[in-house]
């Protein structure tokens, strides 16, 4: 080549390319570095949810007062995360509830692999704005449930929408994703008990 | 090396067989065969296009299978940005930035060579990354192009095809713009300072700069997809404790910058042609580099606006529509240096001023919907309907890829020593904008109505706008066969350029390009010019 290449220029890319290096290097880390980080922003600030529906008994107070006057449509609904080879479903769709009085909800599962295996449901309030006043007092999602080979279970839910829930708001929508908590569905595919 | 290559002026015969290109290190060979790649490209995307305009011309099922349907969304958008966009703009910057600014060559001609062939594999295995699926792959990656896991670790083996075509995309184009950065930085010729530099100059060294630190992070994001696939951990995976959200953090800090990526190159090329045409040095030079710098700090820290929808704080969302706002300050500052050139100018319309001026509009107009989307109780509706797919065609089509071909028509004299043929030049403008608008402009009014996008079937109220769209579609798309012709034409032969090409070429901050002969010798600037 006949680039004039004198020393000067040379030590000068040498320096360039080492920083802009550098900066990749370090954005590729920095790509890493925001699964910790992202955990403790939002664990400390909340700043990843609106309002979370937790899978934990209510603690928020309650509101004695029962509103006569008008009636909220709960609709329940039950997914499974991705391989896992259970049925899961709730056993009444719909329910008109009354805001303030307690209600009782069933959900079915059924473990159709021949092994045994651990899920966990997480909830989901829709629309958020009825999340805080959506107050589950006993529930299956409180704690892991262990299915042994083709088992089932029906599992119950008790819970009370607060008369404090927004007049706007005449349907809500409870929904569950049941987890593999293991992950033994993707560390194993074989095994289906065939239904 | 400089004996397989010969000194005087080359014509489209390699004087050295397949070697010259395979080997080559010289910026003008690397530009030119990374323009031949984003044009080849284009057509592959383009036709994917078609096929989901065709199916999409009735409700219904006509064609494709549905995962077909969403795969062809997903590669169409891979294409036409990293294949076609991106490819182009790095060749217009190996082509113009050494001739802008009287270096010799890019400052590691070797690294270049490889930025380039490392983009034939990552395209055989994006194509392959649709075939495995007919082969007992799996699932059809049928995500769209934003790779959004739980679906994404579902999909078949077509998924680890797509992560490692983005792995070494990732490294070609950090390559490429450490060589660019690096170039301009230390390879100007003496009196070329920063601040004289042309803005096309300077619009790849934002661009670079900012691809060196996005691409590494979407690396990382696709990287930890693929453990989550393979190697039992849970970054994404709920079940495991790990937040299928955060991947979509991931993929807009890296994807919101993206697309100034694909625009800011554009933005150079206008900064070129506006003042060209209007023969007046560009208004506001020093404003619109610092704008730039602007629209790139901005751009790095408004990402979540893709994301309103994932329930995040009222805080959260609050800040990502004020910064999304404040984003639209720097891109009219834009808008309006060029309409100031444009003022009280002796302007002419040659085919790349067309392109300029539809750009300016049309891209005015794609600000203006995405301010609209910026508006986060407004865009809880919008989100992920045709308005939205609207929006982004507005913003890249003129904003990126009509930039482009702008820029083809500019220099393409200069490149082959042949002025293209104007009429020809002209009809292919009007019939790729007219295309361009009836096939995207329908889509606003679908997308306010509230049809989806990514849906193979559309409710039969959708069906005349859709009509409309496919229309369009087919004669944006066939216009590119007159593209391709005239490319060819020019390149054959033609009326003789000069050196200037064009008589308001050297007004303002112009680069060098306009004082070596049309084409330029195969080695140029090899002792340094003096800029005053
Ligand atoms: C004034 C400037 C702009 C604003 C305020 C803006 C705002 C937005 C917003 C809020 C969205 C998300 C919409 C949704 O998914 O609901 C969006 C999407 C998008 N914008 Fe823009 N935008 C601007 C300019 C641009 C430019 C210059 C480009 C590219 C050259 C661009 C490309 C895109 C793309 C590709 C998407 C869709 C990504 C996807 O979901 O696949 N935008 N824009
Ligand atoms: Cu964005």
């Amino acid at each position: 080549m006949t680039i004039e290449t004198n020393s000067q220029t040379v030590f000068g890319h040498r320096r360039t390319i080492k920083w802009l290096l550098i900066l990749a290097v370090g954005m590729f880390g920095f790509g890493f570095a925001m699964v910790p980080l992202y955990k403790l922003v939002c664990s400390v600030t909340g700043w990843n949810s609106i309002d979370s529906n937790s899978a934990q008994a209510s603690t928020a107070d309650i509101s004695q007062e029962i509103d006569l006057d008008r009636t909220v449509t709960v609709t329940f609904d039950g997914t499974i995360n991705a391989g896992l080879p259970w049925e899961f479903k709730p056993l009444v769709r719909k329910l008109e509830v009354t805001p303030g009085k307690s209600y009782k909800a069933d959900f079915y599962v059924k473990n159709y692999s021949n092994r045994e295996i651990v899920g966990q449901a997480i909830p989901g309030i829709t629309p958020w704005q009825g999340t805080e006043h959506f107050h589950k007092t006993e529930c299956f999602c409180f704690t892991q449930q262990t299915l042994a080979a083709g088992e089932s279970r029906v599992m119950p839910l008790r819970f009370t929408v607060d008369a404090r829930l927004p007049k706007e708001i005449k349907f809500l929508t409870l929904s569950y994703t049941l987890m593999d908590t293991d992950r033994s569905a993707l560390k194993a595919n074989a095994g289906l008990v065939k239904h | 090396m400089s004996d397989a290559i010969t000194h005087e002026a080359h014509h489209h015969g390699p004087p050295t067989g397949a070697k010259r290109w395979l080997y080559s290190t010289n910026h003008k060979d690397i530009g030119t065969m990374y323009l031949i790649f984003a044009l080849i490209m284009l057509f592959l995307g383009g036709a994917m296009a078609m096929v989901i305009r065709a199916e999409l011309w009735m409700p219904g099922l006509q064609l494709v299978e549905p995962d077909f349907f969403n795969n062809l969304v997903t590669n169409h958008a891979l294409i036409m940005v990293f294949a076609v966009v991106m490819p182009a703009g790095v060749g217009l910057a190996n082509w113009m930035i050494p001739l802008m600014i009287g270096a010799p060559d890019m400052a590691m001609p070797r690294m270049n060579n490889m930025s380039f062939w490392l983009l034939p594999p990552a395209a055989i295995l994006l194509v392959l990354s649709m075939i495995v699926p007919f082969f007992g792959g799996g699932q059809t990656v049928n995500t769209g192009w934003t790779l959004y896991p739980p679906l994404s670790i579902q999909s078949g083996m077509g998924m680890d095809f797509l992560i490692f075509t983005v792995h070494i995309l990732g490294v070609s184009s950090i390559m490429g713009s450490i060589n660019i950065i690096t170039t301009i930085i230390n390879m100007r010729a003496p009196g070329m300072n920063m601040m004289k530099m042309p803005i096309f100059v300077w619009s790849w060294f934002f661009t670079a700069l900012l691809l060196i630190v996005i691409m590494p992070v979407f690396a990382g994001g696709v990287t930890m997809l693929l453990f989550d696939r393979h190697f039992g951990t849970s970054f994404f995976d709920a079940a495991g404790g790990g937040d299928p959200v955060l991947f979509q953090h991931i993929f807009w800090f890296f994807g919101h910058p993206e697309v100034y990526v694909l625009l800011l190159p554009s933005i150079g090329v206008l900064g070129m042609i506006i003042p060209t045409f209007s023969r007046k040095p560009l208004f506001g030079y020093k404003s619109l580099v610092y704008g730039m710098a602007v629209l790139y700090g901005l751009g790095l820290i408004v990402w979540a606006h893709h994301q309103y929808t994932i329930g995040m704080s009222i805080e959260t969302t609050t800040y990502f529509m004020i910064g999304t706002i404040l984003i639209s300050i720097p891109v009219g500052l834009m808008i309006f240096n060029f309409i100031f050139t444009l003022w009280k100018g002796s302007i002419t319309f040659e085919t790349p001023m067309l392109f300029a001026l539809a750009i300016i509009l049309m891209f005015s107009f794609a600000g203006t919907t995405g301010v609209m989307l910026a508006v986060v109780p407004a865009d809880l509706q919008y989100h992920d309907t045709y308005f939205v797919v609207a929006h982004f065609h507005y913003a890249l089509i003129p904003g990126s890829l009509f930039g482009l071909y702008a820029a083809v028509f500019f220099w393409m004299p200069k490149w082959t020593g042949h002025m293209y043929n104007e009429r020809l030049g002209k009809i292919f403008f009007w019939w790729t904008t007219i295309g361009f608008n009836l096939t995207f402009f329908p889509q606003h009014f679908s997308g306010l109505a509230g049809m989806p996008r990514r849906i193979v079937d559309y409710n039969m109220i959708f069906t005349e706008f859709n009509v409309m769209s496919s229309v369009g579609a087919f004669a944006f798309g066939l216009s590119h066969l007159l593209f391709l012709y005239i490319i060819i034409k020019t390149v054959k032969g033609g009326e003789k350029a000069t050196t200037e090409v064009w008589d308001g070429s050297s007004i303002g901050y112009a680069g060098l390009e306009w004082t070596v002969p049309s084409p330029p010798p195969f080695h140029t600037f090899e002792k340094a010019p003096v800029v005053k």
